[in-house]
């Protein structure tokens, strides 16, 4: 199959072409080894299909970041996996032609046959741009295309002159150098090892000597000491020939560019004032930029939170009905039962329960980027994150991990600086998300309302709320500063012209990351689930089932006055008394089971937290998800699992809790302290396997570990300090 | 000598070079802001950093540390 790579500058329509051109039949997913998001679509032209490659949008061919990585190794064929494209389908943007055309004459040198789509012609015609598109073409040497992609005009004309260029295959006319740059080229060559001289092509030095891009020559086995000397070969050439080697690329061509484009162009600059900047006196205004962003955000963040719940709901409740009918199958095989009900089920559901979120999200952060408002909203918070080494645009993946981290990970994509990019990854699961709410309703309602009234119960949630990110920042200000020593990065950020989104893009965006969350992610999420059923589940002896029944039979015999024969038919005929029993069984079960032997195991290194057994089991178990602490606790203290976090009786329950041996014996287990190191605990800890699982598929698996250590320790330590320094006031 | 951190709200000038060592001068220029260029300056983000400017239509923004490091000429 044919292969045509997409290329342009970002906020050039890349997208809308890339979708008008392949419609539904699209792939995303990761190039091999980086987080580039690689979008591969199919494109029907006359009889034939041809392969269509979205590069990421860039500004230049010198690689600065993994994106730009990833362009450059495409168009040169130097990625596993990916082979060379057999045309470069160029995008611009007609409002913006020459520097637009920086990048197709930077590829130029490639040798690659390339066609030219100018889009944005109607804007440019509204702004009275008028480009000889004529004249254009013979001064590029390639065919050139207007199209309005949002409109969907001029597609089928290109899609001819596509199918026409694969078989004539033009050359963009490559620009001239002066001879010293030519010189530059051959030193650098001359310096090179023999056996790689012949493979360095003259585009490959190109990169070597302007950009001091060493990949090339170190993948072929090139010494880093020789590959830099070739480059210092080269670049010590271009100074004497009186170039800056650091600009010497972009100067010559801008120059080259404003010769042969600037004749093709007419501007009539009268009308000087763009329809944008007059919508950015108000969303970029001092103070009514603040109000619009504040707003913006509000009601972005209240949609996800509250348009979710529903379909959350109905998830939950979907996923109860299949419950109830797979459970009622099998109820004969008690173990394949808690298997596919306890096990597969809710697995399923714990990856499904989060699409809600995920695509609620996603489409206002795409209606936000295709608007052009993300550059905006960077630009209004840029000043709140510098200080610490990020940028405005860690500002909406942040406030939706308030929501839920596993969107707010995913929408760091927006960043385009690595480390910014993980460091807003890694802060993100502090921020407090809402799975959190339902642990600190319980513990607040249940214990800080009853002692302190309702105004400190209310300030109390709020300032949970914060724990997380004022203990994270710090830490974020330190890493910046002495470990990762991010060298400061230079934020320049382009504020594209207001634009209506179109309705396709919106939904494919959301539709593709979906998919993409549940085949990656979800798997381990799923995997996840089903462990912690299996650490619950096993051991299960009957003895203990028995030994229960037994006890119970005996405590209510002596409780009624009867023997325990009639107690025990008792219990079969009287159903309150047999859901009381099943409880209790199913909190022995939890006791005995590998997870309940765990926790007793590692109680000890709770103890100095204040937490009992049943608290470090309960714990233990909400790692894969945080909430999961409120059934389990309801099944240890024999409520059964569905209680929840307004539920009185285990309200009761829990308030009633006494250590039973120890020095502290006979003393209620749930005091302030060990109630406020409980919710800093659940603040600060990485109890989401879900959010492991999306931090290794956005970064490495070391990330996601990384993440999980970091997060538990100081928690850990956090929750220690918090009951100690409590229990000294 | 003036740089375009020194330019207030609606003001253009000429960018006349950029400080030695200044290593993202390259993506900078890549960007549109060449030497010799005019530029305006929009405004100032509400909290004062970073700026906006208009360079050949388009509108950049850049921090002000980094504005600081290209000299301009007043038109």
């Amino acid at each position: 199959m044919v292969r045509i790579a997409l290329l342009g500058n970002p906020n050039t329509g890349k997208s809308t072409l890339f979708n008008c051109l392949t419609g539904l039949r699209q792939k995303v997913g990761n190039y091999p080894g980086v987080t580039v998001q690689r979008k591969v679509g199919r494109m029907i032209y006359g009889k034939n299909i041809a392969e269509i490659i979205d590069l990421p949008g860039t500004y230049s061919l010198a690689a600065d970041s993994p994106d730009e990585r990833v362009v450059v190794d495409a168009l040169l064929g130097e990625m596993e996996t990916v082979e060379r494209p057999d045309l470069v389908l160029f995008i611009a943007d007609a409002t913006n032609l020459q520097r637009n055309l920086f990048l197709a004459y930077q590829t130029a040198q490639l040798g690659i046959p390339m066609v030219v789509a100018v889009n944005h012609w109607d804007s440019a015609r509204k702004k009275n741009i008028r480009i000889d598109i004529a004249g254009l073409k013979q001064a590029l040497g390639v065919p050139v295309v207007p199209i309005s992609a949002a409109r969907a005009e001029g597609i089928t004309e290109l899609k001819e002159v596509v199918a026409a260029a694969l078989v004539s295959k033009p050359h963009l006319i490559e620009a001239k150098w002066p001879e010293s740059v030519e010189k530059a080229l051959d030193a650098a060559r001359a310096a090179l090892p023999e056996s790689v001289r012949g493979l360095a092509s003259r585009a490959v030095l190109h990169r070597s000597v302007f950009d001091e891009d060493r990949s090339f020559f170190v993948r072929h086995g090139v010494s880093p000491q020789q590959a830099s000397a070739a480059i210092d070969a080269g670049r010590q050439m271009l100074f004497k020939g009186g170039l800056n080697p650091g600009n010497a690329e972009t100067v010559l061509l801008y120059r080259e560019i404003k010769e042969r484009i600037a004749p093709c162009i007419e501007i009539d600059t009268t009308r000087s004032s763009s329809g944008s900047e007059s919508i950015d006196s108000i969303l970029t205004h001092k103070v009514w930029g603040l109000f619009a962003f504040l707003g913006l955000m509000y009601v972005v963040f209240q949609s996800v939170y509250s348009w979710a719940g529903p379909f959350m709901d109905l998830i939950d409740a979907g996923k109860g009905m299949i419950q109830d009918q797979v459970g009622s199958w099998l109820v004969q095989w008690p173990m394949l039962q808690s298997l596919a009900t306890d096990g597969i089920v809710e697995g399923v559901g714990a990856v499904f329960i989060f699409l809600p979120q995920i695509l609620i999200l996603f489409f206002f952060i795409t209606l936000l980027e295709d608007t052009g408002y993300m550059a905006r909203a960077a630009f209004l918070m840029d000043k709140l994150f510098s200080w610490c080494g990020l940028s405005g645009k860690s500002f909406v993946p942040l406030l939706s991990s308030y929501a839920c981290a596993i969107p707010g990970v995913m929408a760091t994509r927006t960043i385009q600086d690595p480390k910014a990019r993980i460091i807003t990854i890694l802060l993100a699961p502090f921020m407090s998300c809402s799975a959190r709410l339902p642990v600190y309703v319980l513990m607040i309602g249940a214990f800080i309302e009853p002692s302190y009234g309702a105004a400190v119960a209310g300030a109390t949630l709020f300032a949970m709320h914060f724990v997380g990110l004022l203990v994270a920042m710090p830490f974020v200000y330190v890493a910046n500063k002495y470990i990762l020593k991010i060298p400061p990065q230079t934020f320049v950020l382009e504020m594209p012209s207001y634009q209506v989104p179109k309705v396709r893009d919106v939904l494919l965006r959301m539709y593709n990351q979906g998919k993409e969350f549940v085949k990656n992610a979800g798997t381990v999420i799923f995997a996840i689930t089903i462990v912690i059923w299996a650490l619950l589940y096993f051991p299960r002896s009957e003895e203990v089932a028995e030994s229960v029944t037994a006890d119970f039979a005996a405590a209510q015999a002596s409780e009624l006055g009867v023997e325990q024969a009639e107690a025990l038919a008792l219990l079969e005929s009287d159903e309150e008394l047999a859901d009381a029993l099943d409880r209790r069984i199913a909190s022995a079960y939890v006791e005995q089971s590998y997870l309940g032997r765990i926790g007793k195991t590692v109680q000890p290194v709770f103890a100095w937290a204040g937490f009992d057994w049943k608290i470090t089991v309960g714990v233990i178990a909400s790692f894969p998800a945080r909430e999961v602490i409120i059934s389990t606790l309801g099944i240890i203290y024999s409520l059964g699992g569905d209680v929840d976090e307004e539920s009185g009786d285990l309200r009761d329950v829990m308030a009633n809790q006494k250590w039973q041996e120890g020095e502290k014996a006979g003393q209620p287990i749930f005091t302030i302290p060990v109630v406020s190191a409980i919710m800093v605990f659940f603040a600060l800890c990485q109890q989401c396997g879900a959010t492991v699982a999306v931090i290794s598929q956005e970064t490495s698996w070391r990330y996601g570990l990384f993440s999980f250590v970091f997060m538990t320790t100081l928690a850990w330590i956090a929750a220690i300090v918090v009951y100690q320094v409590g229990s000294l006031l | 000598m003036k740089t375009l951190n020194d330019l207030t709200q609606g003001q253009s000038a000429r960018i006349a070079c950029y400080m030695p060592k200044f290593s993202a001068a390259r993506r900078l220029m890549e960007l549109g802001l060449m030497p010799g260029t005019t530029v305006r300056f929009v405004k100032a983000a509400p909290l004062g950093d970073p700026i906006a400017l208009e360079v050949d239509g388009r509108h950049l923004s850049l921090r002000r540390e980094d504005a600081a490091k290209i000299t301009v000429q007043a038109l």
